[in-house]
């Protein structure tokens, strides 16, 4: 069956695929069109309740908050996709490093990895605030590299499984070159996984761009933010304490797309899953407590505020299907 | 045993090396003059060259480098570029409430996921268990922040029972006090990090119980509940073990995002506010400090699930 239209029978990734198609729309109509224009002050209609013309209400200096928000899904979709973009190119460039090369590379990647996985995304951009002054590419840049670094772990024995294959070493003996083996046989290979972690990946970084808005080293002070409206809403919190839910809600519920979208993915493209009769053979208990988990425990750890369950080897799901992100990665760490 | 506690510590150093070559070069390879970003546009020549002398600007890198790291190992952080004052006495000071919160928060995000986490396995299937599995999802997409904020809504704003922000000056003299100023934080980061965490205990609950022991003891007439229990709890808690070790991170980031919400006094606030001021020697040590935290932290995590588990034992030997 077509993947898309499983993903559409799948109940969690229809929701996030609904969820995101939603964003992309708002983040589309906005450059165009809002309600009301989202940074026009207006000290006659400050704190007006939810009505037709203002659904979620009026702020502080009479913005109109859906507006904002509408706006500000721009910031959300640019930082998502950017951070995707980022994290995906440093993760392959990374895991291809840490599979192609020689042995000493892979080695001193695998260290590189360890420890760029220690650090909190939040610490990593804090860091790049610190030197560049805050700005929505230091968010970029930090999710980009934070995750980037997650990806290159789940894909890197992916890319060495692929590596094995036979298909593979009569490519080379035919004498097709590295890059070309990257291309034609890894690439295409690992893209499902890939897809899965983006979805993740764009999860966090919406995330951190709230939580970076918020405190005040992400988007700058004239652009309409989530993470920013929540924090100037947040001033006011003892006035108008429930103007806080807008933003709060809409950063949950496209933070919660993003998860459920990459869930339903990983559903759709885990061939364990997609045969029944596969999926039986799957161990039911082999990721929870293998050393892995250990592991997972010294390493694993960027933007952690979020979805840990999905970047580290131990899955939340994994026992009930040991998804092909997984299992590879369980065995490394047994070695 | 020995070999892989050596292997442990060997990586936990290199790591811990190689964590801080990379915050010093982030903030040395800076476009342009370190002293500028530091005094900013308007300084006067006086004012910089007073700052280069005190960083030892002039001198190579590799020597910057050295001083620094030979001054932490004799616990010496540096000094603020902007107060003066040590760097290291300031952390200690602020790890009073940053501490405290993160291990509170931890214990109540165990207390939610421990519980909550295995009866969701044990109902799985059921109504119960997914609406247990489907709100850890819902919660774990919360913005820390938000959850924050609607903790305060509720239970200052409405309910009146505890502080909106702040920690009473006279610290911990006042532990009571002190508590109760924690306690909304705390909640505020362990009720996220509890759902995260939720989802990993059921899906190692889920492991524990297609086990060959655990059917054996259902086979022999216990309850699957019973049998669970009775025989597959430490394997749960071995699992537990080795989450809080993933956890520690976002601990530490709910910590910063939380201090700021609550205006604590605590790490969190301070690197905020250092990284406003462009206090870099500040910045560099800070991070260094709670980057070690999350390494150091990761390693003895490994080592007591090491410890506890008795199959990894038999591999060691």
């Amino acid at each position: 069956m077509n993947p898309l239209r499983k993903l559409f029978r799948h109940p969690a990734g229809l929701f996030g695929a609904i969820v995101v198609a939603v964003l992309v729309l708002s983040a589309l109509v906005s450059l165009v069109w809002t309600p009301h224009d989202p940074v026009f002050t207006d000290s006659a209609r400050r704190w007006l309740a939810p009505t037709w013309a203002y659904p979620f209400g009026t702020d502080n200096s009479g913005r109109d908050i859906f507006s904002l928000i509408v706006a500000g899904s721009r910031v959300t979709v640019l930082v998502a996709v950017g951070s995707a973009l980022g994290a995906g190119i440093l993760g392959l460039l990374l895991a291809s490093l840490g599979a192609l090369t020689r042995r000493w590379v892979r080695e001193g990647v695998a260290v590189l990895i360890d420890v760029l996985i220690a650090f909190p995304t939040l610490l990593i951009a804090m860091l790049l605030a610190a030197a560049w002054g805050g700005s929505l590419l230091v968010v970029i840049v930090a999710v980009s590299i934070g995750f980037g670094v997650n990806i290159a772990r789940v894909t890197r024995p992916e890319i060495r499984a692929v590596l094995a294959a036979d298909y593979v070493l009569a490519a080379r003996a035919s004498g097709i070159g590295s890059l070309g083996i990257l291309r034609r046989h890894v690439i295409p290979n690992i893209l499902p996984v890939l897809i899965v972690q983006l979805s993740w990946g764009m999860a966090i970084a919406i995330l951190a761009e709230a939580g970076l808005s918020y405190l005040g080293y992400g988007a700058p002070a004239d652009t309409p933010s989530w993470g920013r409206l929540l924090s100037e809403l947040q001033t006011y919190i003892g006035i108008q304490p429930l103007s806080v839910l807008w933003p709060g809600a809409v950063i949950t519920i496209t933070v919660l797309g993003f998860n459920l979208l990459g869930d339903g993915l990983r559903d759709v493209t885990d061939p364990t899953l997609a045969d029944p009769i596969l999926s039986e053979t799957v161990p039911a208990s082999n990721a929870p407590v293998s050393p892995a988990a250990a592991a997972g425990a010294t390493s694993d750890s960027s933007a952690r505020e979020t979805e840990p369950a999905h970047i580290t080897p131990v899955s939340p799901d994994a026992t009930e299907a040991a998804s092909i992100s997984e299992t590879p990665e369980t065995q490394e760490g047994t070695r | 045993m020995t070999r892989f506690l050596l292997t442990r510590a060997l990586l936990l150093v290199l790591g811990l090396a190689v964590a801080s070559v990379l915050i010093f070069l982030a903030l040395r390879l800076l476009p342009g003059d370190v002293a500028q970003v530091i005094a900013g546009t308007d300084a006067t020549p006086e004012r910089l060259a007073a700052i280069r002398d005190s960083l030892g600007l002039e001198r190579p890198l590799p020597v910057q480098y050295g001083e620094w790291i030979g001054g932490l190992l004799r616990g010496d952080l540096g000094n603020s570029v902007v107060t003066g004052t040590p760097v290291a006495g300031e952390i200690w000071e602020k790890a009073q409430v940053t501490l405290p919160l993160a291990l509170l928060s931890m214990l109540i995000g165990l207390a939610i996921a421990g519980p909550l986490g295995v009866a969701a396995a044990l109902r799985r299937g059921r109504p119960a268990g997914f609406a247990l599995s489907g709100g850890a999802q819902a919660l774990a997409a919360v913005p820390v922040i938000w959850a924050g904020m609607l903790l305060v809504i509720v239970f200052s704003l409405w309910l009146g029972w505890l502080p909106a922000q702040g920690f009473p000056r006279a610290g911990w003299s006042d532990p009571g006090a002190a508590l109760r100023s924690l306690l909304l934080p705390a909640l505020t980061i362990g009720i996220v990090e509890g759902a995260a965490m939720l989802r990993f205990v059921r899906s190692a609950t889920l492991g524990v119980m297609g086990q060959d022991f655990v059917r054996t003891a259902a086979a022999a007439g216990r309850t699957r509940t019973g049998a669970l229990l009775s025989h597959g709890l430490p394997s749960v808690a071995l699992s537990i073990v080795s989450v809080l070790g993933i956890q520690v991170a976002g601990l530490l980031v709910g910590t910063v995002l939380v201090e700021n919400l609550f205006t604590l006094p605590g790490i969190g606030r301070m690197l905020v506010a250092d990284v406003g001021n462009r206090d870099l020697t500040k910045v560099q040590s800070e991070i260094l400090v709670l980057t070690a935290i999350v390494l150091i932290i990761g390693t003895l995590v490994d080592v007591v699930h090491r410890l506890l588990d008795p199959r990894q034992r038999e591999v060691a030997r």
